[in-house]
């Protein structure tokens, strides 16, 4: 069987398109490299959708928590403590089994019934904690940034009259973006590590379709040889963060576009595990 | 344990929950605990020791040195933990076999990689196919240990390293200048000055390493994961203390000793960062002096 075939095959697996029945044995190195493929799929798409959406709720909990009245802040500060405090392993575990619990047969709510038993399902379910758990790691570096405005640009704002909302659409949430940026790759780039625990915690494979590490463990199961699968995942998630350091560096460039060049912040690439 | 249990059918109320909680099992999930506080208690130094060579290599003369040092902290980087968690299991303990085997078994002619199968010869199984059960678990909980030192250790290592060039150069200057040699300003000098700059860091690294503590689970140690899954599931009337589905109540005590952990930590690490700071040239030594005075 060629390559290319295995390609045709293989490549959308993680998706539920192509051949069923995954390779049992003979594993060819192509094999390898296409279902583990076919699962960062997965990985691409609970990375870029828990991004997006906890970005936006991210700057709300940030808001809130810098916020003067313990009505809004209190909230913020637990929200953050727990994601924050706990495991992200233990989390999923907790979601999913609470998710289970969830009548089958849909919740009434005025007289309608909504369907809610996808949400035990690693795309909905998986990816509500993700979300969660990026606001609020998001939400901390938001926030940090936030207390770290320059004291001179609220002032410059303030003597040219600019205040409430124009103030902070126009000076102090581009500068806390700004100052944040650089910690908030990390976040990104360890959100997309973290997508990989998805189908280890308790969320089952819907017809053994699952992420990168899903499909290497399979291999790696089925071989007792982990110096081949494991090295594959490797590759690809070097490759994605490269892609993901290549485009918030384009962003970063932007938001710092007004400022002379020796006193622009460089991404950097600084270690931070495991959430 | 009481001797009020030996007929849980006829319980009642909170002498039953009494009862269930004080099964052998469920002494087995507190003892579980220990485990995971031994593993911390155990990975933290030797990690630590692991990033203080990584630094000390990345700060070499020698190029070769500074090349594996380097290497060593950027090895993790880019790739998520949990693939060098499960790499590494698997890699230390045929690692350990295969060298075994060399040693105990020279004249043995079938191939080691048989198709899909990792064969080496009996004598050089590691713990002995007739070890007890006891040894089978500490070898598995030694790997783990080993594991979480090796990836840990290089974010211990980028820690030190930066917390080694953050020590102001003009106290190194004056050490040399008092004719100290590489080796005193080092140990005499820059390693007692830094840890105020590294201690941000490895407190961050200390919260991480304890968030990291439930991935026991996957290296296959019978860890609080483990029993929290084990006794939640739903015990039908077969079983002496029948229950539904309780994981969710179970996962949430992990996740209330978690945030426990995490708070205590945090109260902890601000005393030792304050204690840290006490006559050291930086803002926070500087603010602790003027309030002194």
């Amino acid at each position: 069987m060629s390559c290319l075939q295995t390609v045709a095959d293989y490549g959308l697996r993680s998706m539920g398109y192509g051949e069923r029945l995954l390779p049992k044995t003979d594993f060819t190195l192509c094999q390898q490299f296409t279902l583990i493929g076919s699962g960062m799929l997965w990985n691409i798409y609970f990375g870029v959708l828990a991004l997006m959406f906890g970005f936006l709720l991210a700057n709300v909990i940030a808001l809130a928590k810098a916020s003067r009245f313990a009505l809004a802040r209190k909230p913020a500060e637990w929200f953050i403590f727990i994601f924050r405090g706990s495991p992200l392993f233990i989390q999923f575990f907790l979601a999913y089994e609470a998710l289970v619990l969830l009548p089958r047969n849909g919740i009434e709510i005025f007289g309608m019934t909504a369907e809610v038993s996808w949400l035990s399902r690693a795309w909905a379910g998986a990816l509500l904690v993700l979300f969660l758990n990026t606001a609020a790691y998001t939400a901390e570096i938001f926030y940090g940034a936030l207390r770290s405005i320059p004291k001179g640009d609220l002032e410059a704002a303030d003597a040219y009259g600019i205040s409430g909302w124009s103030k902070f659409a126009r000076v102090q949430w581009p500068t806390m973006l700004r100052l944040a940026w650089p910690a908030y790759t990390n976040e990104a780039i360890f959100l997309f590590h973290a997508t990989t625990l998805v189908f280890f915690s308790g969320f089952p494979a819907f017809r053994q379709e699952g992420d990168a590490l899903y499909y290497a463990s399979y291999f790696v199961d089925k071989t007792f040889n982990p110096f081949v699968p494991y090295p594959i995942v490797a590759f690809y998630f070097i490759l994605l963060t490269l892609a993901l350091i290549g485009i918030f560096g384009i962003v970063n460039r932007r938001l710092n576009r007004h400022l002379p060049s020796n006193s622009r912040s460089k991404l950097k690439f600084r270690p931070q595990i495991i959430r | 344990m009481f001797s009020s249990c030996a007929a849980p059918d006829t319980l009642q109320g909170l002498s039953w929950l009494l009862c269930y909680l004080t099964t052998g099992k469920h002494i087995d999930f507190y003892w579980s605990f220990l485990t995971v506080l031994t593993l911390l208690a155990v990975t933290a130094p030797t990690a630590l020791a692991f990033g203080f060579g990584g630094a000390m290599m990345a700060r070499s003369q020698y190029l070769a040195l500074r090349i594996i040092g380097k290497g060593y902290t950027a090895m993790v980087r880019g790739i998520p933990d949990i693939v060098f968690f499960l790499f590494f299991v698997i890699a230390l303990d045929q690692g350990i076999e295969w060298f075994m085997h060399q040693v105990r078994c020279p004249d043995w002619t079938d191939p080691i990689r048989n198709g899909l199968e990792f064969r080496v010869c009996p004598e050089a199984k590691v713990p002995n196919n007739s070890a007890a059960q006891l040894w089978h678990s500490v070898y598995g909980f030694v790997l783990a240990v080993i594991t979480f030192a090796l990836v840990f250790g290089a974010f211990a290592a980028n820690v030190l390293y930066g917390a080694m060039q953050a020590v102001p150069r003009e106290q190194l200057e004056t050490a040399e200048a008092y004719g100290m040699s590489h080796g005193q300003v080092f140990r005499r000098v820059l390693v007692p000055q830094m840890w105020v700059f590294a201690l941000p860091g490895l407190s961050n690294l200390w919260m991480i390493l304890i968030k990291a503590t439930p991935l026991l689970f996957l290296l296959g140690v019978q860890d609080i994961v483990y029993w929290a899954r084990e006794l939640g599931g739903s015990k039908t009337s077969a079983y002496a203390y029948p229950h539904p589905d309780w994981r969710l109540y179970y996962f949430l005590f992990l996740m209330v000793f978690y945030l426990a952990m995490t708070k205590v930590s945090e109260v902890v690490l601000a005393r030792v960062q304050n204690r840290l700071s006490l006559g050291q040239a930086t803002a926070a030594g500087e603010a602790q002096r003027r309030a002194a005075v």
